[in-house]
């Protein structure tokens, strides 16, 4: 099910993301990049790949359980609320993603995906 | 007109009761008394229950020095050691010392300890064979282990089982003869003792239970022992363990009243009323003692007594025991099993987890307990057993602990579990200090520090197992104004264990994969976090180099891409300078690489290279693979490695320089680059005293003379700034590099991560780092050779292999989508 005017793209294959690691999902006209997220468990998230904190590229940071901690100055983000851990205060937008059939898809209010990695 | 004269007390045992005695008193009347103690020992007072700790190398003497010589003349105190009483006349209230000194008395204080049981065999006398008793003990063990291969501990109780691990640590092969089916059989049931065992064994002790011993065999030396049944165990030290009996002989010789120990009454005086007693000599309504919290609590009337306060008696508190091997969690207290028909029995046994829980009851009230594997809960069943709760409401929770007690609601639940204690609950079972007094001394005393607690309340100054816990109310009471600082402590929220226990671990169980270490150390959640993943990522590449698979995703951003983000995450490419030295190739490289790739800032770095800032994430194999091409290699500037070899032009050119500190300082960087260390690990050769490479502020420097090389450790010039400490003066370049390297591998092996160099030198002491490096040629070439393997696995630059193409998901998005 989606929202109108958005919908879901397929940006690459869950092999193409290490386990406890990130890739990033370019987008264009200055929209922030998407970072998505894949846990020792297989799952995945995607979030908007900038820290509340200094803008920090969340994508690069260690991932621990369903969180990762930015490597900037290392706050540490809830991947499926988007909420910065407790004492700090910070939320970054979360994206909608899915798993199928192996391939990772997410929500984006764009067209077409122009191309993505090889698996 | 003159001050009245002082009575004279004199204190016979300068050890941990006699002294503390004195410490109850002093504060009650500082100035009753003209004290004097005699201590036969020529050692200050030293806390005994740690001489496991130095055997197994964990502590050093210094360390474990309670009272030092300042604090008896602080007092006004004399103090005569190294000398032994040898008789006591009550009458005319004189002792008389070996060396012919008479001392008078007016109160006496009798704190003669104990000595070592032997059994009756034949043996006894031979050279290699001890007791473990005391730190002349402690030394002829520790040479021993140095020289000779095999030991044989008598004895599986408590101080046996401590010896037997501290020696295997030491490197020895260890095995233990004990009378009994099971070890520690006062303090643990069979249960518990199997386990106990069980987990030795795996740590390499042989067990020889239901054993008795029938004579120590040898002739010039111990060459081992034979057992009842016939069996024979070679052994080149044999440690006598068996048990204590109280030392009486002066009391005997002074005819006060004796029978196992000195007889004492609930005042701690003898039969002699100018005569008191306290510690392992005595023996109280048939008791005698070996544990430390029942005799604190007679050295606490004693001295009130002494201080002419008749109203303080002694009542024995519970007792308790935990054992002192690393990594062994074992607590027992009060009944070791239902022993009356109103008894009961709670066990909650986990064999595959090495868990053990028991919990005896009578008529609804604690009367004793034994865990093993899972001890937090040890202080929280004393104090049941104190407080005499009746334990009813909760029963059902009870052996699972007092989270679990508190979560199912049945006891008054807390959030913080210092804040939920009440005043009066026990924290320190060694000293019976109460979280209401650590509390009260905190504010009263305007105390901040740990040391400071110890200092004025012994909280956690004897077995250390409840340092935790002052901590934690060390902070909830003072907040912001505490400053915590534990010995090793926890790496981060995911484990109690600090680094040091975490890295041993690692080594002696072979542990070899990050997972391997969660699982066996007991991590609290298994993907570990920022903090513990890349430390422990680190431990396991330093202690198997050859084979462990480093995990880039433990890596910070930095060391993962090779490359230092910025703070608009871009990336900044410096390239190695061997000593600083470059060439016309290499800086037109580096030219045509910063416009080429629109480099926006080009800078000269305080480590003599130049450091290119701004560059592109994607951009990086790509100006790599171009530096590469002028043979331009990575500088790890983003590493916690080493970084660089700053030089000064020395005597190739300078007209005072002593030596080729340049060429020096090249071949320093071609022997260590690469190599990963706990923290960044920057380096300077200067070819004169005038010291023009700033060497004494680096993490190792070299300062040329014309007599050879003195080569400095351990500077700093960050915030901190610390100027090195002098490890040694060499003669030539090679001996320079094997000594450079040998400190280098010492540092990778024994600091905690993102620890500099600076802070683990202060905290391990140049006297400790000079009888590795310098005095110990053997360790030396061991750590020089352990430092040459490990270079084997790393010295490959890491840009090349990216620019070939190596990792290059981490160099482009997964996706550009529109």
């Amino acid at each position: 099910m989606s929202i109108p005017g958005e919908s879901w793209i397929g940006v690459g294959r869950l092999d193409d993301v290490p386990r406890r690691g990130a890739r990033r999902v370019n987008r264009p006209d200055g929209a922030p990049a998407i970072a998505v997220f894949r846990t020792a468990d297989d799952e995945v998230f995607a979030v908007v790949d900038r820290c509340p904190h200094r803008g920090g590229p969340l994508s690069e940071g260690i991932v621990q359980g369903r969180a990762v901690a930015c490597p900037l100055h290392g706050w540490v983000i809830e991947l499926d609320s988007g909420q910065a851990e407790p004492p700090d205060e910070g939320c970054v937008s979360t994206v909608p993603v899915k798993l199928v059939a192996g391939r990772i898809l997410l929500l984006l209010a764009t067209k077409s995906p122009l191309r993505w990695e090889a698996a | 007109m003159s001050a009245p004269a002082k009575e004279r007390l004199v204190v016979i045992g300068n050890g941990m009761a006699g002294t503390r005695t004195v410490e109850e008193l002093l504060p009650r009347t500082p100035h009753r008394y003209e004290i004097t103690f005699v201590g036969a020992e020529g050692h200050p007072n030293y806390n005994r229950i740690m001489l496991s700790a130095v055997l197994a190398g964990e502590k050093t003497f210094d360390e474990i020095i309670i009272n030092p010589g300042e604090w008896y003349a602080e007092h006004g105190i004399r103090l005569i050691t190294g000398v032994t009483a040898t008789g006591v006349d009550p009458a005319m209230r004189t002792v008389a010392l070996a060396d012919g000194r008479a001392l008078a008395y007016d109160r006496l204080l009798l704190a003669t300890g104990s000595k070592p049981l032997a059994p009756p065999i034949p043996g006894l006398g031979l050279p290699g064979v001890r007791a473990f008793r005391d730190i002349a003990d402690v030394e002829t063990m520790i040479d021993a282990a140095g020289r000779h291969r095999r030991a044989v501990v008598i004895g599986g109780g408590l101080l046996g089982l401590e010896a037997a691990w501290g020696l295997k640590r030491r490197g020895m092969s260890v095995a233990v003869v004990h009378l009994m089916p099971t070890l520690m059989e006062r303090q643990l049931d069979r249960a518990a003792g199997e386990l106990l065992q069980r987990d030795l064994d795996a740590r390499g002790i042989a067990f020889f239970t239901n054993g008795q011993t029938e004579e120590i065999l040898g002739t010039e030396r111990a060459e081992g022992v034979v057992l009842a049944d016939g069996r024979e165990i070679p052994a080149d030290l044999v440690v006598l363990a068996i048990g204590i009996r109280p030392n009486i002989d002066l009391a005997r010789g002074a005819k006060l009243d004796v029978n196992r120990g000195i007889l004492v009454g609930d005042d701690m005086r003898t039969s002699d009323a100018h005569i008191y007693a306290v510690g392992e000599c005595i023996e109280h309504n048939g008791q005698v003692f070996g544990l430390v919290a029942p005799i604190w609590e007679q050295t606490r009337v004693c001295g009130a007594r002494l201080a002419g306060d008749e109203d303080v008696v002694y009542v024995p508190p519970p007792v308790f025991t935990s054992l002192k091997i690393t990594g062994i969690d074992v607590f027992s207290a009060g009944a070791l099993a239902a022993a009356e028909e109103s008894d009961s029995e709670i066990t909650l046994h986990d064999a595959k987890r090495g868990v053990y829980k028991k919990v005896v009851l009578r008529d609804d009230r604690v009367v004793g307990t034994v865990l093993y594997g899972s001890v937090a809960d040890g202080p929280w069943y004393v104090q049941l057993m104190r407080d005499k709760t009746d334990i009813s409401a909760f029963r059902d929770q009870l052996v699972f602990g007092r989270a679990f007690a508190e979560r199912a609601g049945a006891v008054a639940a807390s959030v913080v579990d210092v804040a939920a204690m009440l005043d009066g609950e026990q924290v320190c079972g060694c000293n019976g200090v109460s979280k209401g007094a650590i509390c009260r001394a905190m504010l009263d005393k305007d105390l901040r520090t740990l040391d400071a607690v110890r200092a004025h309340t012994k909280a956690s100054s004897s077995c250390g197992s409840c340092t935790g816990i002052v901590e934690a109310i060390l902070t909830h009471v003072r907040g912001g104004a505490a400053v915590v600082r534990r010995e090793d402590p926890p790496i981060c929220k995911c484990t109690e264990r600090g680094h040091d226990e975490v890295r041993r671990a690692i080594v002696e169980r072979r542990l070899t994969t990050m997972d391997a270490v969660c699982d066996a150390l007991g991590w609290k959640n298994r993907d570990g976090c920022q903090k513990c993943r890349p430390a422990l990522n680190y431990y396991l590449l330093c202690a198997w180099p050859d084979t462990y698979r480093d995990d880039p995703q433990s890596r910070f951003v930095n060391e993962r891409v090779h490359a230092n983000i910025q703070k608009d995450g871009t990336y900044s490419v410096v390239p190695r300078m061997w000593g600083g030295l470059t060439t016309p190739r290499e800086l037109r490289a580096i030219a045509d690489a910063a416009e080429k790739y629109e480099v926006p800032t080009v800078k000269v770095t305080g480590g003599q290279r130049i450091d290119l800032l701004g560059v592109r994430k994607e951009q990086l194999p790509a100006i790599w693979a171009d530096l590469n091409d002028a043979g331009l290699v990575s500088g790890h500037a983003y590493g916690k490695a080493l970084r660089t070899v700053k030089t000064c032009v020395g005597s190739e050119w300078c007209r005072f320089g002593t030596q080729d500190s340049t060429g020096l300082g090249v071949r320093l960087e071609k022997l260590l680059w690469g190599s990963w260390t706990p923290h960044k690990v920057k380096l300077a050769v200067s070819g004169c005293p005038r010291n023009c490479a700033e060497a004494t502020i680096k993490d190792i420097g070299v300062v040329c003379v014309e007599a050879g090389y003195d080569v400095v450790v351990g500077g700093n010039g960050g915030i901190e700034v610390r100027v090195t400490d002098h490890l040694m003066r060499l003669a030539t370049e090679a001996a320079v590099l094997e000594h450079i390297a040998a400190f280098l591998q010492l540092y990778r092996e024994e600091a905690r991560y993102l620890e500099r160099t600076a802070p683990w030198v202060a905290r391990a002491g140049i006297e400790y780092v000079k009888r590795r490096i310098v005095e110990d040629g053997d360790g030396r070439c061991a750590l020089f050779g352990r430092f040459l393997h490990s270079q084997l696995f790393v010295q490959t630059d890491p840009w090349a292999q990216r620019a070939a193409g190596a990792a290059s998901h981490e160099y482009r998005a997964m996706a550009e989508v529109e």
